[in-house]
């Protein structure tokens, strides 16, 4: 049942009746392509075929999802192949991410040097465009780098994501007290030290918040600039091309969409409360 | 004499700047990693863009200095770059302000819940936007023929008699592409408006019931929205960046190129001309007006944002 708060000041019953019908209706259209996709992913051959087609998957069946296990197995590449491809490229991407953008924060936020001021400035600025405009510089670059056709192709950008860097920067300079720093240096402990054993711990929610943003992102990465092997191809590359066969293989396509948004949707519902407080401290001002 | 003295004052005060980085040194080391790796893949692209954009250059000969031609040629002669532009344009003045507001409201409706159904709504709205390529499943509701659901729908309704080609016929290619972006464009920026109103302080509320206001609404303008304007900033910069990032998503819904251009962007412009045709100078013509255009609109909002409530 859904009950309203009723210990706001300035709520009358029919806005509350108003403001949910809205989110009821609003909700449901976000929430139809979902559900779409979760009942074509469930659907025999048969009911793919049936005219008028049904919205609602009459005898489910598991089959679509064996089929995307077995349908790339015989071809050279497996559908296996691109799922560590992208198992990999997501956890070593993230992980680095972590610690070197949280590094970066620590000092931006809490540590005074010349220069830094700017470099937070330059990094709000490259929020302001996608990468995806200088891909062709970046590819030039990456084959000076001899980085072409290397998951690092992938790994190593996101390593400095600047998203990650703002969110972990303004979460440490809401949430850490210079106190605790200066007693820890006072103990005698070393920057790296008070880094690891004081700040990190400290900013829970904000480190969890980059794992789940980089996580998604390079779960979610096409990279089929960098990396033309298709050996080396990732997850998104394949279902594209699985959802580019059309209605003959609706049921694969539908099933490898709900494979792909199933991970990130799961990571966030387990992380959820920690990133809304992340986002709390992330506001830009001046 | 005098200018014996300047080169002294500007080397003593070199010599300052030296002594304070070696004094950070610590600080320094903490963030080389992450600034190296963003000099090579954020900075140093912008600034060969910014060069090629000069030249003609097709990788395999070196670079050769065209001035302003390719800009001039770009909006004189190529009449495809004029009218991805002008979709660019359409797509995010509607995408980037309209996904900004829904937003700001279903934020703002959500907030209004109990905990528990509070994070299973925000669930429902974000989770398109954390699902990757979800937007395929367009494809398949759409699809060309009658096994399409909307075709199958409105065929079997008696609407119409031959199926529609939602992805190929250009009356329906723009209005399609913008409601499956807004569809999937609820993401970082809702999360911070959630927080936002989450992070404001109660008894604010109650001191402004005291002060005459009256309803929600009120609530909403004069209180929770000048309080939230470090939130707004940021979301906007989210919203405006995403909305001119839609190459992808639209490549995927109706293919590269769309037919007659209807969705064609900058962003496939680039993409044609930097991979099909490897014409880098011209592509970084292109990269470099998206970029300025990028980055001018979030500036142009952020002045904007900073006016509003003083």
């Amino acid at each position: 049942m859904i009950r309203v708060q009723r210990v706001k000041v300035n709520r009358s019953i029919g806005g509350d009746i108003v403001l949910l019908t809205a989110l009821a209706l609003f909700g449901s259209i976000m929430a139809l392509p979902m559900l779409y996709a979760i009942s074509s992913s469930l659907k025999p051959l048969h009911e793919i075929w049936i005219f008028p087609p049904k919205f609602l998957v009459q005898n489910p069946t598991l089959k679509n999802f064996k089929d995307l296990l077995s349908l790339l197995s015989d071809s050279w590449v497996p559908f296996s192949r691109y799922i560590f491809n992208t198992l990999f490229i997501s956890i070593i991407g993230t992980g680095g991410h972590v610690i070197i953008a949280s590094m970066c924060a620590y000092a931006l936020s809490k540590h005074r040097f010349y220069g830094a001021k700017f470099m937070f400035k330059v990094i709000v600025l490259s929020l302001m465009f996608s990468s995806a405009v200088t891909y062709v510089p970046t590819y030039l670059v990456m084959s000076r780098l001899h980085l072409i056709n290397r998951y690092s192709s992938l790994i190593l950008p996101a390593f400095s994501s600047s998203l990650g860097l703002f969110l972990m920067k303004q979460f440490m300079e809401s949430m850490i007290p210079d106190v605790v720093l200066e007693a820890a240096k006072i103990d005698g402990a070393g920057e790296l030290r008070i880094f690891f054993t004081i700040t990190m711990p400290m900013v829970k929610p904000a480190w969890l918040t980059l794992i789940v943003f980089s996580f998604q992102s390079l779960w979610n990465i096409n990279g089929g600039i960098y990396i033309q092997r298709e050996e080396l191809k990732t997850l998104n590359y394949a279902v594209k091309q699985i959802v580019a066969g059309g209605v003959a293989r609706a049921g694969a396509g539908a099933a490898s969409i709900v494979f792909m948004m199933m991970l990130p949707i799961i990571v966030f519902i387990v992380t959820q409360s920690n990133i809304v407080e992340t986002m709390s401290a992330s506001g830009i001002k001046e | 004499m005098n200018r014996f003295y300047k080169k002294k004052k500007i080397s003593l005060s070199f010599q300052l700047i030296l002594n304070k980085i070696w004094r950070d040194r610590v600080s320094y080391l903490f963030c080389l990693p992450y600034v190296v790796l963003f000099l090579i893949f954020t900075v140093i692209p912008v600034l060969i863009s910014m060069f090629f954009s000069l030249t003609s250059f097709n990788i395999l000969q070196p670079p050769k200095w065209q001035g302003l031609n390719n800009y001039i040629t770009l909006f004189l002669k190529d009449e495809i770059f004029l009218i991805s532009l002008k979709n660019t344009l359409i797509l995010a003045t509607i995408t980037g302000p309209v996904s900004y507001l829904m937003c700001l409201l279903f934020a703002w409706g959500i907030n209004e819940l109990t905990p528990k159904i509070r994070a299973f709504v925000t669930l429902l709205f974000y989770a398109p936007s954390i699902s990757g390529n979800a937007y395929l499943i367009w494809t398949l509701l759409f699809n060309g023929d009658s096994y399409g659901l909307v075709n199958g729908m409105l065929l079997k309704l008696g609407v119409i008699n031959t199926p529609i080609q939602f992805f190929t016929d250009t009356k329906y290619m723009m209005p399609l592409v913008i409601v499956v972006v807004l569809w999937m464009s609820l993401g970082t920026s809702l999360l911070v408006f959630i927080a936002g109103f989450q992070g404001i302080d109660k008894t604010y509320y109650e001191a402004a019931s005291v002060d005459g206001i009256k309803n929600r609404f009120q609530e909403l303008w004069y209180v929770t929205l000048p309080m939230m304007k470090p939130q707004l900033m940021f979301s906007a910069i989210m919203s405006i960046t995403a909305s001119f990032n839609i190459g992808d998503a639209i490549t995927g819904l109706v293919g590269f190129p769309s037919t007659e251009y209807a969705v064609h962007t900058m962003m496939h412009h680039l993409q044609d001309f930097g991979t099909v045709r490897f014409e880098m100078g011209y592509a970084s013509a292109i990269a470099t007006l998206l970029f300025v255009i990028m980055v001018g609109a979030n500036k142009l909002i952020q002045n904007l944002l900073e006016k509003i409530g003083g």
